[in-house]
This record gives structure tokens, C-alpha cells and sequence, in this order.
């Protein structure tokens, strides 16, 4: 699972049908410290992400283990909108 | 799928069982205009290209799919010889 | 998912047989301003009837792939899924990586 910022959406009306009504969100990964990495993704929403929320992904075949992801072609879903990021410093220099 | 180029091939006596009777490939990816781009690699073959073919080839789990039911551990497989590209 | 721009096709005779009959089409991954390549162009079997030149969302993952093609248990890891009518941003600064 990945952290990533909400920055966009994708609109497209000819898709797989299995993908009608799902919301279809840019996110581009970040940080825990919440600074921007390079490359972006398109994910589907499982959760009611909103613009600029830092979420949690998921990607890979488990993706389609998201609410009302299954037997749907996904392969990157938003399974998570984050409150809080804590990290411990000293344990990071450490590892 | 990738476009890539078969380039060579490997002989390995002792090698996975499920590997026993593969053509196993060295494969330089190319990009598309043809030009070599990224690591030269080994894939298993299940459409029986030959050398200098142009070809493309799958990356993951799928690519042991051509060969079921027999469970091959394979991770790059050529499924196809290329014709010809069209560019637009 | 990725964005990607069709920029071509290729023409395969010998393939493998759940390949047949499908469109194999050349596109090009892109950054976020739509123009940018991300990497190598790859080949991707059509779901959505494609044509030269859209802007398309594939999607880089066998089940979705093959699924959308209607063709299971096949050796196809990336097919494009959906033509993009337009891509919106929340702010004007998140093409730049």
C-alpha cells in the first residue's frame, strides 16, 4: 500500500462497462513526511476521497479486494483516507 | 506486452522442472521505433520464435498462462512475432 | 492505471491463439501533462475500440487485462480500458513531478 495525494480525476464515458459509476481519481504518491514523489497513478475511489485528502492505495491484483472493486478491472484502489501520519525519527535513522 | 528483439538463447541443463522442455530466449526490449532500450532478458518461448525475430512478450504472472496446464515459473514469455508496427 | 496516447498498432500473424482477433495497439504512457512520456511505448490489447491518436486509460494488470477482453487465463498484461475525455486538476501545479 502506498500513501498519495488526491490531484485530479479522469473523465471518460467510452470505458469497460465494469467500470460505470466508479470515480476515477489522479493520486500522486507521497512521502510519509508528505512531500510529492515523481509518476502518478489512476485509482478507483472505495472510500469518498476528496480533492488534496492524502489516501491510502492499494495496488496490484488486490486491489480488486476493495469495496465494490470485485471482478472489476482495477488495479489501483483508494482503500483508505488518512487522518494522521506519526513517525518516530530516530527509528528511521536506526533501520 | 512489450515489443523486443530475439537476440540469443540459453542452455541450462539443471534447471526448475517446470522449465524441462522450454525454450528459454535472450531478448533485448526495444522501443517503439525499434531502438533498443533497458536490460537484455530471458523469456520462455510459446509461439516458437527464432533468432533476430521480432517479437512481443509478456511481464508477470500471466506469462506462465500460454503453458497451462503445466505450471511453468515463468515470468517472460514471447507470445507473439511482430509483422510489422504502424506508427500514427 | 496509467494515461497513455495511442501512437500506432502492431500486426502480429503468429500468436498466441486467445490474441486473435484482438487489436494490438501501440501507446505510449504519459506524465500527467498528457504529453510527457513515461517510459517505453508498450503494446495493449483494446477493450474500447481505440483509435490513433486518443488519449486512453489502460490498465497494467493481467485479471483487469485479460477480463476486459473477454479472454481469462490468456498471457495479455495490459489492455486499454477506457478513451479519457478530459482530466481535470485540483491545482494548476500538479502536472510537474
Amino acid at each position: 500500500m502506498i500513501l498519495a495525494r488526491v490531484v485530479g480525476t479522469i473523465v471518460a464515458t467510452r470505458k469497460d462497462p465494469r467500470l460505470e459509476g466508479k470515480k476515477l481519481l489522479i493520486l500522486k504518491p507521497v512521502s510519509p513526511e508528505g512531500k510529492d514523489e515523481a509518476s502518478y497513478l489512476i485509482a478507483v475511489d472505495a472510500v469518498g476521497a476528496g480533492f488534496r485528502e492524502t489516501v491510502i492505495a492499494v495496488t496490484g491484483s488486490s486491489a480488486r479486494m476493495a469495496d465494490g472493486c470485485k471482478d472489476r478491472p482495477v488495479d489501483t484502489a483508494i482503500i483508505g483516507i488518512v487522518d494522521t501520519v506519526s513517525l518516530d525519527k530516530g527509528a528511521l535513522k536506526g533501520g | 506486452m512489450y515489443i523486443g528483439k530475439v537476440i540469443g538463447r540459453v542452455v541450462a541443463t539443471v534447471k526448475d522442472p517446470g522449465l524441462a522442455s522450454q525454450r528459454l530466449l535472450i531478448v533485448q526490449p526495444l522501443t517503439a521505433s525499434l531502438a533498443p532500450t533497458g536490460k537484455q532478458i530471458v523469456c520462455t518461448d510459446a509461439i516458437g520464435a527464432g533468432a533476430g525475430e521480432l517479437v512481443y512478450w509478456t511481464r508477470g504472472k500471466e506469462s506462465s498462462f500460454p503453458f497451462l496446464p503445466v505450471e511453468v515459473p515463468t515470468d517472460t514469455t514471447i507470445v507473439g512475432i511482430i509483422d510489422r508496427v504502424n506508427r500514427c | 492505471m496509467l494515461i497513455a496516447r495511442v501512437i500506432g498498432d502492431a500486426v502480429a500473424t503468429m500468436k498466441n491463439a486467445s490474441h486473435e482477433g484482438q487489436k494490438l495497439l501501440l501507446v505510449q504512457p504519459v506524465q500527467l501533462d498528457q504529453t510527457t512520456p513515461r517510459g517505453d511505448a508498450v503494446l495493449a490489447v483494446d477493450a474500447v475500440d481505440a483509435g490513433p491518436g486518443d488519449l486512453v486509460l489502460m490498465v497494467t494488470e493481467g485479471f483487469s487485462a485479460m477480463t476486459a477482453v473477454g479472454r481469462p487465463d490468456s498471457p495479455i498484461d495490459m489492455a486499454v480500458i477506457g478513451v479519457i475525455d478530459h482530466v481535470e486538476f485540483v491545482e494548476a501545479d500538479a502536472t510537474t513531478d
